[in-house]
């Protein structure tokens, strides 16, 4: 293949339909190849969808669906960080909400919102399993507990 | 280097392709196809590796979602380096393992044989601990547990009230083995459950000895679970599923997390039992995406029975197969109703359908289908282990067996705690959960979670079991316990599930997508201020129209806290709306904030810190709050350090 | 058949075993309102209008996907079941624009006229959250308010049921939930082809026909059964007629082959009955001109010139093309036509291949 020709090919495609060839053939492949396109995207744009929807067979009324049904499928490009702060009922009743209003002003950002340099983006979850520390927030893959409004600013600052 | 799974000289020929029946067993008092003594005593060597003695002290170290937030992963690091550096590596072993249910005081280390608890640990404290344990056989007294009740510290773990009270059957192993090792499982009578139903049972008589037991569904609605599998191996199909549903979406509750993250060959052995019981060669597990751990645990030990033939073709030379695959729930509370999680595995929207048919009939994929939960089928290999007597030795009469609670919200002791079907809320939250938080007086306790109810002070010696909480209008559901002490608003608590249900609603029946909106707003307006005298009627018998209109449990259960929380707490809603106050002052547009001239110190904090501006004074003037500029933000009461702000 | 015996309201009712409650109470002319209940699509029980009282359970089950079991004592008409029904309705009109005066549907709809029936006032919840979604008027066939959805599900399923092409499925979740095309794009955007098997099961006005907006109110239209002039599957719909004028085409639920479905063509395709440039009576070109002309003089240029040519060249020269359009009968007569008086084989059709 000539080099001009390799630039055209997009790398995280050729990732994706190896995703989609790996589950064609499985039944309810639709959820899990969605989570990986994710994973390949940062978010889904409606061109992947469509080339999901082809690859799987799948019509897109029913694509688009399931990915607004799931709370975890963005339609949108998501932050660097993802900030998932909890407001599940042991966080509630210890406090969360103050813990929360203090990230929204920090970031400026609601929930679902990303920050303008794309650092963080803001959900709110209920409940995260790590009750026992409540107030806690998950930042990508991190859990942190016992917040308060002061300490979270410096873990904040922690992420880039 | 050899460990317990490798075969012990050439005569054994136990592998995937030609499996042994009795390799269990083998492992852990084999060699049983041969007698040989070198064999042997091999193997117990290899056992007692694994198990915690004199010459071999083990300190477990919770690594459990909790934990690790707090450091776990740096303590075992710098444990094992401290170790090696002392030179102790022959008789000291470092185990990273799931959660010890202990998470508030996180993270912890237990060392065994001697069941020292130590709590809080920071990475700076394990050069002290190392000295002190293993080179000078004394205490690190300020690292120990303080009883809340006894302000003792406690000696062992076991001597903890928190742990002393309970009893842990289904958490026996979780926090005393390395999840991520089949051996750790084995080692501790691991897999011999299975090795039973397959030796010596048929699947009916697996069925009998479950329903014998007396085990009922932990995932909510409390369902027997050996009944539940008959239905199922009645039910006429070529191919049957059995799903484990561990999408725990209940917000306070973790004791799934902690089963499958401390101890996932449990719930693979559960549900191998069930499956041949049932009849099933197929199975999933729908895991939340939010527990990360708890997959990655459940991927190694499912690999891992592959690999030494647990699961697969012909378990154990039984003719018996078995593949189980996992599947990451996608962030939608409603697929832990088990038709919407059925349509979920097949990659559809999960949105419950209408029953009949009942999954046992036609589930995935119109195939006949058993869905249990992580902590019933956790509990399955103790019945066939030790028998349905000794199962049913505890509970009571129509509860048997344990139940795990996650204690949390304003109690002292937070955690997952295991007791015995029948225990009061009093004994689990005062002796186990070492009573309320700073002293302050117990309130509410919510039971079951967003179906559940709010249970106030009079309910607290309630028996906990399934049919006592129903009948008092809340119920066991996954099992969380969230303790409210007297600065918690049963009007924000109620709206506060109300918002969790109606953004949970998939929206396919009228009463739940269009009802639980309404109740929320109307919740909302009564916390607002802006309650109308017939709200509270209208509000309960727009509860009652959706509890028993709604297609799905969630929609059915969604009123419950709300109707609980009138049935025990109307006086509350009451002031809200007729006296516009919030006796707990936790409603902001209810509060007026004042500042106590007595007691300002006229440092002027709070002006400085006031949002909107509206704190006037100097020097020589208290300050004071023009109360119609005020927006109520409380600003000013949380940075006065004299306690002038007065909210009331 | 097997048969059972259940009281319904107090009346001992006996139906074939496998039979709803709904329908059980359909077979004894027992009212129950339903709104996202079609006894051609699948069940979906979730509309939950069509509630009543069983005695032995708990709740209040729906009967449209409840089986009507041997003694099953059912009440459909108790206070508590009223009072459930008329809250459900409460509740969706609280999230309705009350546009009855002006919508197309008023007359045939549903919600209007349960929530006649059951007193709704629109008080009990007034002033809550609403949605405000955009209206799709980009397509000269079908209009779609989703703002008067009421999210039955009946579209979705008669598209994938009945059109087999899922144009159609809920997006988001519970307060939010719609019903429409991927990305809620309108339907003109979509691979939508327009057979208006969504409109036609439509219990609302979220789905209309668009030609008819404004053409008549149902109670001053005649239905007109007949048989599509289209193509030779022979479909069967109604032709509503105002004043001797037809306004659009409505399915029959009785239409024997198809049944509510039909194509683009049948269901929006009679606007050419008046349309002003159709031809009305033959036309001859004379000197380079149509010129009008009555059936008997067009009759007889065209057997002139065919005698002309079989004269001249042989029957063989001339072939016949007959067309889907008509009936079996013309197609029948057509090749009488071609075989016995032309006396060619020469005859074909449009749809042969
Ligand atoms: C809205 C809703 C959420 C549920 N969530 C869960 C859950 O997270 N975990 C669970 O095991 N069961 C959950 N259930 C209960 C399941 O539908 C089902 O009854 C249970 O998994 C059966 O298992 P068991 O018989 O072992 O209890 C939920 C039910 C409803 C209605
Ligand atoms: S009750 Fe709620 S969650 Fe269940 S089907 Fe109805 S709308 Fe969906
Ligand atoms: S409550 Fe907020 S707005 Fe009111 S006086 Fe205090 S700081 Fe100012
Ligand atoms: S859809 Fe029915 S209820 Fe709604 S505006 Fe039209 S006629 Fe009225
Ligand atoms: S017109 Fe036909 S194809 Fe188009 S959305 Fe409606 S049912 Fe589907
Ligand atoms: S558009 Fe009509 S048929 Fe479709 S869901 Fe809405 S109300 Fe039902
Ligand atoms: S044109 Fe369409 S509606 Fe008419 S008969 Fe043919 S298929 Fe039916
Ligand atoms: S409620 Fe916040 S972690 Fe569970
Ligand atoms: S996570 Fe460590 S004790 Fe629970
Ligand atoms: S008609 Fe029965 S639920 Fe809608």
């Amino acid at each position: 293949m000539c080099e001009a020709c390799e630039d055209l090919i997009d790398p995280k495609e050729t990732e994706l339909d190896a995703v989609i060839a790996q589950y064609v053939r499985e039944k309810g492949a639709l959820i899990p190849v969605l989570q990986k396109a994710q994973e390949i995207y940062g978010y889904l744009p409606t061109e992947v969808l469509k080339r999901v929807g082809r690859g799987l067979r799948i019509p897109l009324s029913k694509i688009y669906g399931v990915v607004t049904f799931y709370a975890q499928f963005r339609l949108m490009p998501m932050g660097r960080n993802v900030l998932r702060v909890c407001l599940g009922t042991a966080c509630h009743v210890r406090g969360g909400a103050k813990v929360l209003e203090t990230i929204e002003q920090e970031l400026g950002v609601k929930d679902g919102g990303t920050t303008e340099d794309q650092r963080f983006t803001l959900e709110i979850v209920a409940c995260i399993g790590a009750c026992g520390l409540a107030p806690t927030m998950m930042i990508n893959d991190e859990v942190h507990g016992r917040l308060t409004a002061e300490n979270v600013t410096e873990i904040l600052s922690k992420y880039e | 280097m050899k460990t317990l799974l490798d075969p012990c000289c050439d005569r054994c020929t136990h592998t995937p392709e030609t499996p042994c029946r009795d390799y269990v067993r083998c492992l852990t008092e084999g060699p049983i196809c041969h007698d040989d003594p070198a064999c042997k005593a091999e193997k117990q060597r290899l056992l007692k590796e694994i198990k915690p003695n004199e010459e071999n002290q083990q300190i477990f170290v919770c690594t459990g979602t909790g934990c690790a937030s707090c450091g776990a992963h740096n303590i075992v690091d710098s444990l094992n380096e401290e170790i090696n550096h002392q030179g102790l590596a022959n008789t000291v072993n470092v185990v990273p393992t799931g959660c010890h249910g202990f998470c508030e005081q996180g993270p912890t280390l237990i060392i065994e044989p001697r069941q020292i608890l130590y709590t809080l640990v920071k990475p700076d404290d394990v050069a002290e601990i190392v000295q002190k344990e293993f080179v000078e056989g004394e205490r690190v007294e300020r690292l120990l547990y303080v009883d809340p009740l006894t302000n003792q510290p406690a000696t062992t773990f076991a001597n903890a009230n928190f742990f002393a009270k309970q009893t842990r059957v289904v958490l026996n192993n979780c926090g005393f083995i390395n999840p991520e090792k089949i051996e750790d499982y084995i080692a501790r009578d691991g897999y011999k459950g299975l090795t039973n139903a397959l030796q010596k049972m048929t699947p009916v008589e697996v069925i009998d000895e479950v329903k014998k037991s007396g085990l009922r569904g932990r995932g909510g609605a409390g369902f027997p679970t050996g009944l539940k599998w008959s239905f199922c191996r009645q039910a006429i199909g070529d191919k049957k599923y059995i799903i484990c549903n561990a999408d725990e979406g209940d917000p306070g509750a973790f004791m799934d997390r902690g089963v499958l993250e401390g101890d996932p060959h449990a719930v693979i052995e559960g549900m191998l039992i069930g499956a041949y019981a049932i009849g099933a060669d197929e199975g999933y597990v729908y895991c939340r995406a939010e527990y990360p751990l708890a997959i990655k645990h459940l991927e190694i030990a499912i690999r891992q029975a592959e690999e030494v033939g647990l699961l697969g073709d012909n378990i154990l030379n039984s003719g018996f197969n078995f593949h189980l695959f996992i599947r990451a729930g996608a962030g939608a509370f409603v697929c832990g109703e088990e038709t919407a999680l059925i349509a979920s595995i097949e990659g559809k929207r999960g949105m419950p359908k209408v029953r009949p048919p009942f999954p046992a009939q036609s589930g995935l994929w119109g195939k006949p289908t058993n869905n249990n939960n992580v902590e019933t089928w956790a509990n399955v290999p103790h019945i066939l282990r030790n028998g349905a007597d000794r199962y049913a030795q505890f509970g009571t009469e129509k509860s048997k067996g344990t139940k795990i609670f996650a204690l949390t919200g304003k109690v002292n002791n937070t955690g997952l705690a295991e007791v015995p079907m029948g225990m009061t809320l009093r004994d689990i939250i005062f002796d186990i959960g070492g009573g309320i938080q700073n002293g302050k007086k117990f309130k509410a306790v919510q039971i079951g979670g967003p179906s559940g109810g709010c249970l106030p002070d009079e309910m607290l010696d309630l028996q906990v079991d399934y049919d006592t909480l129903t009948k008092a209008g809340a119920m066991v559901g996954s099992g969380g316990l969230v303790i409210m002490d007297e600065t918690t608003c049963m009007v924000d608590i109620a709206r506060f599930f109300l918002n969790f249900s109606q953004s949970e609603s998939c929206g396919k029946c009228t009463p739940c997508r269009e009802g639980t909106k309404r109740m929320w707003e109307i919740l909302d307006r009564i916390t607002k201020g802006e309650g109308k005298e017939e709200d509270l009627d209208n509000l309960e018998h727009l509860a009652v129209v959706v509890k028993e209109t709604s297609l799905c449990g969630l929609g059915q259960n969604a009123p419950n806290p709300v109707l609980s929380a009138l049935k025990y707490f109307r006086p509350e809603f009451e002031a809200h709306i007729r006296d516009k106050n919030c006796p707990a002052h936790v409603c902001s547009a209810l509060m007026t904030y004042s500042i106590d001239p007595d007691k300002c110190k006229k440092c002027g904090l709070c002006a400085k810190s006031c949002p909107s501006g509206c704190i006037s004074g100097d020097k020589k003037t208290p300050y004071q709050i023009d109360v119609a500029a005020c927006i109520k933000c409380g600003t000013c009461a949380d940075v006065c350090k004299f306690g002038a702000v007065i909210r009331a | 058949m097997e048969w059972i015996t259940l009281t319904i309201d107090g009346r001992t009712v006996t139906v074939p075993k496998g039979t709803t409650v709904l329908e059980a109470c359909r077979m004894n002319e027992i009212p129950i309102p339903t709104l996202c209940h079609d006894p051609e699509l699948s069940s979906y029980g979730s509309c939950r209008l069509c509630i009543v009282e069983i005695e032995g359970m708990r709740n209040l089950p729906p009967s449209c996907v409840t089986q009507a079991t041997q003694g099953m004592v059912v009440r459909t008409q108790t206070t508590k079941v009223r009072d459930s029904r008329k809250t459900i309705l409460e509740l969706l009109v609280a999230n309705h624009p009350l546009d009855c005066m002006t919508c197309q549907k008023m007359g045939d709809c549903d919600l209007a006229k349960y929530a006649y029936e059951y007193r709704v006032t629109g008080e009990l919840f007034k002033g809550g959250e609403r949605r405000h979604l955009p209206l799709d008027d980009s397509n000269p066939f079908i209009l779609r308010d989703a703002n008067k959805c009421i999210l039955c599900g009946k579209c979705v399923r008669a598209c994938e049921e009945v059109q087999g092409r899922s144009v159609l499925d809920f997006s988001f979740r519970g307060f939010h939930a719609q019903v429409g095309p991927a990305f809620n794009l309108p339907y003109s955007e979509s691979e939508c082809v327009f057979c208006g098997s969504c409109v036609s099961v439509c219990p609302v006005g979220a789905l209309t026909e668009k030609k008819m907006v404004g053409q008549g109110r149902p109670w001053e239209v005649e239905k007109v059964q007949t048989t599509c002039p289209f193509c030779g599957t022979g479909c069967n719909f109604d032709l509503n007629v105002k004043d001797g004028k037809v306004i659009g085409v409505t399915s029959n639920p009785e239409a024997p082959v198809n049944g509510k479905a039909l194509c683009v063509k049948g269901r929006f395709g009679m606007d050419l009955i008046h349309n002003s440039e159709r031809l009305t009576t033959p036309l001859i070109k004379k000197d380079g001109e149509f010129v009008e002309a009555t059936w008997d003089e067009a009759m007889d240029l065209v057997a002139q010139k065919l005698g002309e040519v079989k004269q001249e060249h042989g029957a063989d020269a001339i072939s016949v093309l007959s067309s889907a359009r008509c009936t079996n009968e013309e197609n029948f007569l057509m090749q009488k036509l071609a075989r016995a008086v032309i006396g060619t084989n020469n005859i074909d059709h449009c749809a042969r291949t």
